[in-house]
């Protein structure tokens, strides 16, 4: 018989997930026999991301199981069946599906539901709460047949749930009961702006409305009749009014139930009945129900610390501040912002030119803060947030820390003022002690910084905080941060970029003698050569400019380890005719190329010698081929899945597309090289999200990605603009990739340049969306300018006799590099190693 | 073989050279990278044998100077070698063959007898 207790865990919800992970993580598993409910017919998934489902998200990518999680660790897990009723007395549980299970320990994290108001028409058809993603398939579902969409509840989740309206192309209007948007979170000034900035990307926004009834519509399918009288009509009406804790099991069973509902739970979670614990929203600690997934896993980890015999982790009460962007509306609150705290004074700042709210709470001796709003600008969330949470004394003149810098005054919590103990990442709970010791022991730039503490990584809204710490002890050790790309130019790429531009310099030459000194090197001839190829886009073999091409483009090919290059005919989108797929393969076969498919969706051909360039591209241009720019830090591919054409669930022509782009961006220089992809549903088989620019076909038009990277360092592509028409996209694209080649350092991926921008995505966002910088014509117009000055390299090439000449190893005689051996393996040639060369030369002599 | 100085080899003329770039020749059966900055008309030889990549390939290298220095870049992996005296910039224990060269009736001749330095 076995030893181990039975550990039954209701509800598989995020914290009920969390709690399953938590103690899988401790020895203390083995005591149990871990089973657990789970009511919905899938697993744990991220309910805070819910209206990224609508943006692209499959159900997949928001789960929060890891793959075969329950099997890998033993637990069972009853899916799509829902414990009922608890009999406390024999300690067993019983199952809508009638299984009776008998527990040693139970932890009930059962969760939430919306609250759905008991008015008279509530459960039309169409009228659907907005938790699940099964409430999400239906809206998909409803939205089809709709125009109109309405959100009864004005919180956080209510303008989320508007969000994901305005994303199925609804006209949203959100009806709040409060007099305010936000009303747990923000006070009146901060919920009027921003109301006004939601209202102002076309969401109409009705608060102190209590809706009394819903009937039937006259232009729509609903009318909702409010208790002034108003009416709205809608053909969708979503409900996310704030929720309800899921306490009714712990009524079957006569647990002590708070008097706002909500299962109570002591310090240490446990309910009424010792061997019964609570967390998550369904748990009442001192009156307070917690809507935010934090405090529900801090829940979850005093629970496993009580099952391991432990009594150091209790459960205290949770900071619920947060930031976030609300439909591209910057919101933070911290603390308690509605200044209920006795004695507490206020102040506030208020910018209705830049559409900036922002109030600070303090104690009555106006030394600690207490609590804080602030809404369309939240980029002091970490400093506000740090003298909250850290407890740190105010600034004389506290209102310093909201009123904008006037001057070189540093307004501010400067990184030299925090205690060691303060948190700067709150994802990986790096502290800025953390910080410093990875500093000293040698990781001085943020990457090193990132890679070694994990900070910045997570949610990376504390990379701004990170830089400044890391800036702050850099100049406390006397080191100055040397940006001069080389000894040659005291300049960084963008500094010489700029010259380039504005002193409109053609050649390498012209701007060492201006600019530099000395006679260069391998580091800014390369980035020079680049910058001249992007801005003025001439032939990269010309006399002033081929002895700046590094490795493959000096002969526009891929050098490989032995010295012989590859060679890749552009195949735009992946598409290749039959003809063209035998033109390859005749001269791959007359020339003895080894042939391998690239991941870019086209073929690559291996072990051509330099002589050998040439008439192999005269073959390949002959057939109708031309350069892939394999070799070039430039537009590589567009890859494509076959999309609507074919494919029975694509919802747009991806192929066509990709073509088009391939075709207009083909030839583009860049700092580094560029890969796009183009799906055509949100299956996403083209894998768009980690491209430098991805595009993915959704209902509406095209969602863009920008800044993904497979490779060494994947990264997942931000999320840029949705439902886009090809006019803009493409404007769009034009915009960010000319900002990229402008902006960028010398070798630097669009991900890693993302990465190190101040101010990320929402920057870019501004500059290309907003043109902030009031530069898009500009951005427009090089681009256009490198379109129409395109030329396929080889072309140019194979037309001069000169540049020809090039193409052989000696200068002064027509053999041959007997250093180049190949063998075969697999019924093809690959370059012969050490041994086999040595053998080979010495059977030669 | 008769002297030294009636080893000088001819194996090509300037015009073949690139200008900023180099070129390799076959001397005897010696690959040797020459390199050529028009700025001060100075040419460089070396061998051409990548000791890191183990490849003949430094004709192909980027070149410029380090510190005044002239230098040649690997196309492989980026060792930087000095072109007057064959030492590699980044490991000290490496040294490439450098060889006399000279220009004589517009043509290049090389001496792979002597060094750059012994010319």
């Amino acid at each position: 018989m076995s030893t181990k207790q039975t550990l039954v865990v209701i509800g598989n919800g995020m914290v009920g997930q969390n709690f399953l992970v938590s103690l899988m993580a401790n020895d203390i598993k083995e005591q149990f026999d871990v089973i657990t409910f789970c009511e919905e017919p899938i697993p744990a998934y991220d309910r805070v991301h819910l209206s990224e489902y609508f943006a692209g998200k499959s159900a997949d990518d928001l789960s929060l199981v890891e793959g075969n999680f329950f099997a890998d660790n033993d637990i069972t897990i009853h899916m799509g069946d829902k414990a009922e009723t608890i009999d406390r007395d024999n300690k067993t549980i019983t199952s809508a599906k009638g299984l009776v299970i008998a527990y040693d320990k139970l932890v009930l994290a059962t969760g939430s539901s919306a609250f759905v108001p008991p008015i008279p028409g509530h459960d039309r058809d169409g009228c659907i709460a907005y938790r699940t993603i099964a409430d999400l398939d239906e809206m998909m579902a409803v939205a089809k047949e709709s125009k109109v969409g309405a959100v009864v509840g004005g919180g956080l989740l209510g303008l989320e749930a508007a969000k994901a309206l305005q994303d199925l192309n609804l006209k949203t209007h959100v009806v709040q009961f409060a007099p305010r948007l936000m009303a747990a979170q923000l006070d009146d000034g901060g919920a009027d702006l921003l109301k006004s900035k939601i209202e102002d990307i076309g969401v109409s926004v009705l608060t102190s409305k209590n809706t009394t009834q819903i009937v039937d519509g006259e232009n729509c399918k609903h009318k909702m009749i409010f208790a002034d009288g108003g009416e709205l009509e809608a053909d969708m009406i979503l409900y996310s009014a704030g929720i309800r804790p899921r306490d009714e099991i712990a009524v079957t069973c006569d647990l002590e139930i708070a008097d706002r509902g909500g299962i109570v739970i002591n310090d240490y979670c446990q309910t009424s009945d010792e061997n019964i614990y609570a967390i998550g929203e369904c748990a009442s600690w001192n009156n307070e129900i917690f809507g935010l997934v934090a405090p529900g896993y801090a829940m979850a980890r005093t629970v496993v610390d009580q099952l391991a015999g432990g009594s150091s982790v209790s459960f205290t009460g949770a900071d619920m501040s947060t930031k976030l962007k609300l439909n591209g509306v910057d919101v933070a609150s911290i603390g308690d912002p509605h200044a209920t705290t006795e004695g507490s004074l206020v102040y506030t700042y208020q910018n209705g030119v830049e559409g900036i709210y922002k109030r600070l709470v303090v104690s009555q001796d106006n030394k600690k803060l207490i609590g804080a709003v602030l809404v369309g600008d939240a980029s002091g969330y970490p400093t506000l947030h740090q003298y909250y949470s850290s407890d740190i004394d105010l600034p004389e003149n506290p209102d310093s820390l909201i009123l904008p810098a006037r001057s070189d005054e540093s307004v501010g919590l400067g990184p030299d003022a925090l205690p060691a103990s303060a948190q700067v990442c709150s994802c990986y709970d790096v502290s800025k002690g953390d910080v410093c010791a990875s500093i000293e022991s040698g990781c001085t730039t943020m990457s090193a910084l990132k890679d070694d503490t994990k900070a910045a990584t997570g949610c990376g809204g504390c990379a701004a905080l990170l830089k400044s710490v890391l800036d702050c002890e850099l100049e406390k050790a006397g080191i100055e941060v040397n940006t001069d790309i080389c000894e040659h130019f005291a300049y960084t790429r963008q500094d010489l970029y700029n010259l380039i531009m504005v002193e409109e310099i053609k050649t390498f030459n012209d701007l060492l003698e201006k600019h530099g000194s000395g006679k260069g090197c391998e580091i800014c001839k390369q980035a020079i050569g680049s910058i001249l190829a992007s801005y003025w886009n001439d032939y990269v073999l010309e006399n002033s400019h081929v002895s700046l091409q590094d490795t493959n483009d000096s002969f526009l090919a891929n050098t490989q380890k032995d010295g012989t290059y590859s060679v890749v005919p552009r195949m735009t989108g992946g598409e290749v005719t039959p003809d063209g797929l035998i033109a390859v393969g005749n001269v791959a076969k007359k020339y003895g190329l080894y042939t391998k498919i690239t991941g870019g969706q086209r073929v690559d051909l291996f072990g051509a010698r330099v002589d050998q360039l040439p008439p192999i591209w005269q073959e390949l241009i002959d057939a109708g081929f031309e350069s892939g720019h394999a070799y070039g830090k430039s537009l590589r591919t567009v890859k494509s899945c076959v999309g609507s054409t074919w494919c029975r669930f694509g919802v747009d022509d991806s192929v066509g597309l990709a073509v088009e782009l391939e075709n207009r961006y083909k030839g583009l220089r860049a700092p580094h090289k560029i890969k796009f992809a183009v799906s055509g549903c949100t299956r996403e088989c083209a894998e768009a999200q980690s491209k430098d620019i991805g595009i993915i076909a959704v209902e509406g038009g095209w969602n863009l990605y920008v800044c993904g990277n497979g490779g060494m360092k994947p990264r997942h592509g931000d999320l840029f603009a949705t439902n886009l028409d090809k006019e803009t996209l493409i404007k769009y694209i034009d915009r960010v990739l000319t900002f990229y080649v402008r902006t960028a350092d010398r070798l630097q991926r669009t991900s890693v340049w993302m990465e190190n921008m101040e101010g990320g995505l929402d920057y870019l966002k501004s500059v290309v969306i907003d043109d902030k910088l009031e530069i898009n014509d500009q951005l427009e117009a090089h681009m256009q300018h490198v379109v129409d000055t395109y030329q396929c390299e080889w072309k140019t090439t194979m037309a001069d006799e000169n540049k020809l000449r090039r193409f052989r190893h000696f200068v002064n005689s027509d053999k041959h590099d007997e250093n180049i051996i190949f063998v075969e393996e697999r019924g093809q040639i690959r370059p012969a190693n050490i041994e086999e060369r040595a053998l080979a030369l010495a059977e030669k002599s | 073989m008769g002297t030294e100085l009636n080893q000088w080899v001819d194996v090509c003329g300037i015009d073949d050279l690139v200008a900023h770039s180099g070129v390799c020749a076959l001397v005897e059966e010696t690959q040797v990278a020459l390199f050529y900055m028009p700025e001060d008309s100075s040419i460089f030889a070396i061998n051409n044998y990548d000791p890191f990549s183990l490849i003949n390939i430094l004709s192909r290298g980027l070149i410029g100077d380090v510190q005044g220095e002239p230098m040649v870049a690997s196309p492989i992996y980026k060792q930087r070698f000095n072109l007057k005296t064959g030492q590699c910039f980044d490991d000290e224990s490496v040294q490439v063959d450098t060889y006399a060269v000279r220009i004589e009736d517009n043509r290049v001749e090389v001496n792979l007898h002597l060094t750059q330095k012994e010319a």
